[in-house]
């Protein structure tokens, strides 16, 4: 089975959350139909944006953290990343570039292989209620991306 | 690797990587930009639902598959106290009404 070679991710998830006392498991999002639609254009031609789960308005408490279009020029030079559930005892993100593209997205419309990147970034919280994320702060982004005209977001969790 | 795919996304790019730097490990610009440009060029020749495996791997110590959020006899404990604070912690933000 080549999924063994992975992490498993969500049963080591409910392991944990099990040894907290936790008895309800958690219920990973899950779509029976996945929508698709194909990009019609060269890459030359694209403008590029990213979404982001790294925070940049730590000062909001994080229960009430919702998504946020914010300008590239305004990227925080360290992301505060404290509060999301990474792998703190094997790495850390004092590289932002490890997780934030900024400087190879830039590189890249340079370089002319991209069109442009977008001139606003997307934080989308971390939030337990999936209606959050679906109902709210999904459809924000998405307003926000073709208000900029964006062609591709990439989406990049930490 | 897992939570992504039951998620049913359209195109996923999957760096075999700790969580923290999904584009590749701290200070390694090559990869970094590889995994830009595959998701680039994933988003713009993909026709149907794709997932794809870079080859990016973890340069450290090979036990961070079986560390991840591991639970045994050694941190049982701290996890339970873990798990009250977060329930307290939780019941602290609703009573200040810090919720969505």
């Amino acid at each position: 089975m080549l999924d063994q070679e992975f992490v498993p991710y969500m049963e080591r998830t409910r392991l944990f959350y099990r040894a907290q006392g936790f008895d309800k498991d958690y219920v990973w999002a899950h779509f029976e139909a996945t929508p698709f639609s194909a990009l019609c254009k060269p890459l030359e031609d694209c403008v590029v944006t990213v979404v982001t789960t790294a925070v940049a308005h730590p000062e909001i408490p994080k229960p009430i953290r919702k998504a946020e279009s914010i300008p590239f020029s305004e990227s925080p030079a360290k992301f505060d990343t404290s509060e999301l559930s990474w792998d703190k005892e094997t790495t850390h993100t004092d590289d932002r570039q490890s997780y934030f593209p900024l400087e190879v997205l830039n590189k890249l419309a340079g370089d002319g292989m991209i069109k442009s990147v977008s001139k606003r970034f997307h934080f989308v919280p971390t939030q337990y209620s999936q209606k959050a994320t679906s109902i709210e702060d999904a459809p924000l982004i998405a307003t926000a991306c073709r208000e900029d005209e964006v062609d591709i977001a990439l989406l990049v969790p930490l | 690797m897992d939570i992504v795919t039951h998620c049913n996304v359209p195109r996923y790019l999957h760096n075999d990587l700790p969580l923290g730097n999904p584009l590749g490990s701290p200070g390694d610009r090559e990869t970094q930009l590889k995994s830009v440009l595959s998701a680039l060029r994933l988003a713009i020749s993909a026709k149907q639902k794709v997932v794809e495996v870079s080859d990016a791997r973890w340069a450290g110590d090979p036990q961070w598959k079986q560390s991840y959020n591991k639970v045994d006899e050694t941190n049982r404990k701290e996890l339970s106290q873990l798990g009250e604070e977060n329930r307290r912690k939780r019941a602290q933000n609703k009573a200040l009404g810090l919720s969505r």
